[in-house]
């Protein structure tokens, strides 16, 4: 299993050919308060860059990318009654969505955990 | 994810200092406790009178109401002193200045209020022929001029009832203009300093939104809209602006920007909501734009808030003004000719549809009126003038201890700092603004515009007198220092004088709750001895 990050500020598990997505702990810490989860449909066949999810604070309203093409297999349901998780277990339990991946080649583009955090330190 | 970072904290507020001694009535002198109507109004002590109906026979059927209504009633002097109450915990612009940027809270004269309370406007009813109300007419006709000479356009759709729903009429415009021409265009660009409801309006209709980014200098420059328009070549619908802008800019490429949109066969809208600081110095067709809302209830003093309808008439270019919604007034020289369907059209009018059921906010365009002709054309030029001097005043006031993100420059209606002057302070601009409660101001608006950090930003309008503005500025100048002195004591958790302390917002964002239910009523037996 590895983990890669993305300059949009999300994490994705890779387990086989599935993806688990979620937003960093940094992004929910610079977000605050998490009031509403709006989760994609499974089955939604999404391309890099593309708004899949929105994350709502008490600060603003931010969209959720898809980090790489692939289709939606699975909406985290425990997020829509808790929003307040993504406080709590931002890169853990309160991830957002599981896809298939669709082109495992762009993961190379994408950041491991080192880099993450010297990208953040340069925030 | 996109990450907004600059926009506010939701800490909730500790409990407040200790109160001398608490009282029996839960009152603090003028400061009181009122509940709910419903909570002390009863059927059983209604204050008024009705005559049993007359013998009916009810055509409702099953749709008959069984249960009671339940409404609350009051003695006359009850109601009275329910809302009086009420409104002594309001903040209100006939209380104080309020500084709201991007609002234009400006004195609504009472003279607008004595036109308004006329029974020829006051009394007339929508579904009353219309042969009856030519006045009416006429009045709105008068109105329309005014606002296409403003302006400089020849057409203006009256109806919308808000800045929002004067966007959404514009932009049904546009799109059934690129329609007629048998075009499909997608994408709507609007710059990341817009207010929201543009972008929202665009999406509403139909439209993708492509965010234009703004300079350092918070202005909008032609090479970004060029490039947007490039990369998505024959797909831009409009563009969306606001002159000026929400830093208290005027968009000095407005021009250049107008004839690139206009030479990729988009429209321009521009967003009216600024428009205040320009009447009677700059007319908006002049700089190109196709639509544009006017907020008379900003610019030209109609209430606002909680203290009245909105209206947002919308102007157009002759591109649009075809396209101009259901109904509408055709002059045929002097004589008013009322459009109200579409059997009635001549060639040429191509009405998208229909936004309104009547005429739009008859009360308003009075008001709206009276304070366009008691000002005049020098008046209403002057009122500009004094509105724009009135932001460099306060500019000028606080530049030397609170921070301006584009530089020590002149700004337009409105000034806009950023958060940069707390640094180190452990104040944020939430905390900022929550004290200035305590000091009887209504904050400035905060977290807007969204391209500066922590922004506050602050619309005097020309209502202000000199002594006035002095008393503010000297008081967020007390704020200032306080803060870079370190009494955060002040801040946190401001603001302690208020009938309500700071809300919870992340609690009542989680768990709203949004119906009141009447509690179950419960009877005491009294303890017998």
């Amino acid at each position: 299993m590895s983990t890669y990050f993305t300059k949009d500020h999300e994490w994705l598990k890779i387990e086989g050919d599935i993806a688990t997505v979620g937003i960093t702990d940094f992004a929910q810490n610079q977000l605050g308060d998490v009031v509403y989860v709006e989760l994609p449909e499974s089955g939604k066949t999404v391309a890099q860059e593309d708004e899949v999810a929105v994350v709502e604070s008490v600060k603003a309203a931010s969209e959720v990318y898809a980090p790489i093409d692939g289709e939606i297999v699975e909406g985290n349901e425990l997020l829509v009654d808790e929003p307040a998780k993504v406080n709590e277990a931002a890169e853990s339990d309160a991830w957002f969505f599981k896809m298939k991946l669709g082109n495992a080649a762009q993961l190379e583009e994408l950041m491991s955990e080192a880099d993450y955090k010297a990208f953040v330190e340069t925030l | 994810m996109t990450m907004n970072h600059k926009g506010r904290s939701t800490r909730a507020g500790e409990a407040g200092p200790p109160m001398p001694h608490q009282t029996f009535t839960g009152n603090k002198a003028l400061d009181m406790e009122e509940p709910l109507i419903f909570e002390i109004g009863h059927m059983d002590n209604c204050g008024v009178d009705l005559d049993e109906p007359m013998d009916f026979v009810p055509r409702l059927g099953s749709h008959m109401r069984t249960e009671p209504v339940d409404l609350p009633a009051l003695s006359e002097p009850e109601t009275m002193r329910h809302y009086v109450r009420l409104s002594r915990n309001n903040y209100a612009i006939d209380a104080g200045l309020y500084p709201l940027g991007s609002c234009t809270m400006k004195h609504n004269p009472r003279l607008n209020e004595k036109l308004a309370r006329l029974p020829g406007f006051a009394d007339i009813h929508p579904l009353q022929p219309i042969s009856t109300v030519p006045g009416a007419f006429e009045l709105i006709s008068e109105l329309a001029d005014w606002l296409m000479e403003l302006t400089g356009t020849n057409a203006v759709a009256m109806s919308p009832k808000a800045g929002a729903h004067g966007e959404q009429c514009g932009m049904m415009a546009i799109k059934h203009a690129i329609e007629a021409k048998g075009e499909e265009r997608s994408i709507v660009l609007v710059p990341e300093s817009a207010h929201g409801t543009n972008p929202a309006t665009a999406a509403l209709v139909g439209y993708k939104v492509v965010a234009i980014p703004a300079k350092s200098d918070g202005t909008v420059s032609v090479d970004a809209v060029i490039e947007k328009i490039q990369a998505h070549e024959g797909q831009v619908a409009a563009l969306m602006l606001t002159n000026p802008n929400t830093c208290g800019l005027f968009e000095p490429e407005v021009i250049e920007i107008a004839k690139a949109i206009h030479e990729a066969g988009g429209y321009f809208y521009c967003d009216g909501a600024n428009f205040n600081a320009i009447v009677g110095k700059a007319k908006p067709g002049d700089l190109g734009i196709d639509a544009m809302h006017i907020n008379l209830h900003k610019t030209f003093s109609t209430p606002h808030g909680g203290g009245g309808p909105g209206s947002g008439p919308v102007v157009l270019s002759d591109r649009l003004a075809p396209y101009a919604p259901l109904p509408f007034i055709r002059k045929n020289g002097e004589e008013l000719e009322i459009v109200e369907t579409k059997d009635q059209l001549k060639e040429g009018e191509l009405p998208f549809g229909r936004m309104t059921a009547f005429f739009g906010q008859m009360g308003m365009y009075v008001r709206a009126l009276s304070y366009i002709q008691s000002h005049g054309s020098d008046g209403l030029m002057q009122a500009s003038e004094d509105a724009v001097i009135n932001a460099n005043y306060v500019r000028v006031g606080l530049q030397d201890l609170m921070s301006l993100p584009y530089g020590e420059r002149p700004c337009m209606h409105e000034v806009l700092f950023d958060d940069t002057f707390l640094k180190d302070t452990g104040v944020s601009t939430l905390d900022f603004a929550k004290a200035m409660i305590d000091e009887g101001y209504h904050p400035m608006t905060m977290y807007f515009p969204l391209v500066v950090s922590g922004a506050m930003l602050i619309e005097p309008t020309e209502s202000e007198s000199r002594a006035s503005l002095d008393l503010f500025i000297a008081t967020l100048r007390d704020l200032v220092m306080s803060a870079k002195a370190g009494e955060k004591d002040r801040f946190e958790g401001a603001p302690f004088m208020s009938p309500r302390r700071r809300l919870d917002e992340t609690t009542a964002a989680r768990k709203p709750v949004l119906k009141w239910v009447a509690p179950e009523p419960t009877r005491v037996e009294p303890e017998l001895a």
